[in-house]
């Protein structure tokens, strides 16, 4: 922190960030491995509580051939990349979910003081490996998936691409949606129908729903841009809803969407912080 | 009447966070409406499994998100006020006061339970009435022994959340032992998915751990699938598992305070 104060003027501000965020989580990893044990089981935890959600997914098709017209192994392609997607999204910004006991405790007020960006401090803050968890078994799911696909170029091309917008769409429903925090302090559970219930639904074919609510995980929460519509493209399969083939290619465009219209309301939420103690 | 006195006390602490409260029943009953479209897709494809029927399934689904809250299934509730009194050590005040330590936070954590169960679990199963087709309980019995075998899960869940926080004595952080704790009770809860899909040795084991009693048993009775002496047998398997745990309690209390100086003592 020493460090970044000296120069509060970085040439290359973007990597500066990156730079700060990386010594304050290094921090956080730290204090965390001073509890060890404790440490130990949060991450072995971590990787249960996934593990056993696809055991889940694994018993649920002892009883059955296809759910809704998919086969295990597609099920597990959209399991897996929505998984890693949300993995990543969570590993980076886990901290941004507890806005609002920041802004009761007016630890906020101390971190505008600092001279780094509110929301790289927000999400750097308390990071924690443990949701390394995830990750690593959502890429032993998503590989197993990817070896049942008959790979081509652009296929290929998809799947990166799903993995990362999947990454940054959730990254801009987390941060979005935990700034109803700024408005109201003790909602923050209000959050969590739209992301870690985005999330679930990422878990299963999307042709269980009704084409309302695809159209709304398309729309509102866009979620259906995590893995649904690249998946279909990746499986060489027709949309059973019968919408648009152009959105199984439109994912990287709904990521920016959705992550420019989190950065603009989480803009909006700071500027209508006023501080508990004022 | 202290117990009581500690349990209202509780209750209305609870009760002060009403915008929590409604982002929970919202919350809740999301998750309800998409757990109900899977289920109902897979009961579409196998319309018997598991001895279910696809009201059964759905009624399952909004039975879970309602006890949820109420058995606490994700740990927390009073238990978690316990282990942060451990770790600062002003547990040595709960120590030494003239009431149970064990009686106390069951008091207070069942007054909690009352709480949610109030609104976070009546509120989503409303929603979940009102958007699909949920069964009622079967009849009276089934009715009473639903409520009897409610609060049997909480005092279950509780004994389990509370020997989860006394791992604070040694470890001074629950938090890992916490998520791992967690981990077990949504996947043998049946929470996750009803124990009744639980092929071969899984689905005996899973049946026989004292997850079983937070909802699977207490769904089954609503659902009319145990009647008759099949009812109290299920209601003493969840008696059976408070015995052995509350038991569990008591021992590590006893170890607790023989082997551990409280910090800053």
């Amino acid at each position: 922190m020493a460090d970044v104060r000296t120069r509060p003027t970085a040439p290359v501000p973007a990597a500066g960030h990156l730079r700060t965020y990386g010594q304050i989580a290094w921090l956080w990893i730290r204090a965390a491995w001073q509890y060890p044990l404790s440490f130990v089981l949060l991450a072995v935890g971590n990787g249960m509580i996934t593990a056993l959600d696809f055991v889940g997914l694994w018993i649920m098709f002892a009883h059955l051939d296809d759910l809704a017209g998919f086969s295990l192994h597609e099920v597990a392609l959209l399991y897996g990349a929505g998984s890693l997607g949300l993995g990543i999204a969570d590993t980076a910004i886990g901290s941004v979910e507890r806005i609002g006991t920041y802004v009761r405790t007016g630890r906020l007020d101390q971190m505008m003081t600092k001279p780094v960006p509110l929301l790289v401090q927000v999400c750097a803050d308390q990071f924690t490996l443990r949701r390394l968890g995830r990750i690593t078994q959502a890429s032993v799911v998503f590989g197993w998936a990817c070896t049942y696909v008959e790979w081509t170029p652009l296929r290929v091309l998809v799947a990166v691409s799903m993995v990362l917008s999947g990454a940054a769409i959730f990254f801009g429903l987390f941060v979005g949606f935990s700034c109803i925090q700024f408005w109201t302090t003790d909602a923050s559970e209000f959050a969590n129908a739209f992301t870690y219930g985005g999330a679930t639904v990422t878990q299963y074919p999307l042709s269980i729903f009704t084409r309302e609510v695809v159209v709304a995980l398309t729309v509102v929460v866009p979620v259906a841009f995590a893995n649904w519509y690249p998946a279909l493209y990746i499986l060489g399969r027709e949309d059973p809803f019968g919408m648009p083939e152009w959105l199984q290619l439109a994912s990287p465009v709904a990521a920016v969407v959705t992550v420019g219209a989190a950065l603009l309301v989480w803009r909006g939420g700071v500027r209508h912080y006023t501080s508990t103690g004022s | 009447m202290l117990y009581v006195a500690i349990a209202t006390r509780a209750f209305r602490r609870y009760s002060t966070y009403r915008a929590a409260t409604l982002a929970g029943i919202f919350t809740n009953s999301v998750f309800g409406v998409i757990y109900s479209f899977a289920y109902l897709a897979l009961w579409d494809a196998n319309p018997t499994a598991g001895g279910y029927d696809q009201v059964d399934a759905v009624t399952y689904v909004w039975l879970g998100q309602a006890l949820l809250m109420t058995i606490a299934l994700w740990g927390g509730g009073t238990t978690d006020d316990l282990a942060e009194r451990i770790r600062t050590g002003d547990v040595a005040i709960d120590l030494y006061r003239p009431v149970g330590l064990v009686g106390w936070y069951l008091a207070s954590d069942l007054g909690r339970a009352a709480y949610h169960f109030l609104t976070r679990g009546i509120g989503p199963t409303v929603i979940g009435f009102l958007l699909f087709d949920i069964r009622l309980p079967a009849g009276p019995a089934a009715a009473l022994g639903f409520a009897v075998s409610l609060v049997l899960a909480v005092v279950v869940s509780f004994a389990i959340r509370f020997l989860v926080a006394g791992t604070a004595f040694w470890l001074l952080d629950q938090s890992g032992v916490k998520v791992m704790s967690g981990a077990f009770a949504i996947f043998f809860s049946g929470m996750m998915l009803p124990l009744v899909l639980f092929p071969g040795w899984l689905g005996t084991l899973a049946n026989a751990l004292p997850w079983a009693s937070y909802v699977q048993v207490p769904a089954d009775i609503w659902l009319g699938k145990h009647t008759g002496s099949d009812l109290l047998a299920a209601l003493a398997f969840q008696v059976f598992w408070i015995v052995v745990l509350l038991g569990c309690c008591h021992a590590l209390l006893r170890a607790a305070t023989r082997k551990v100086v409280v910090q800053g003592g």
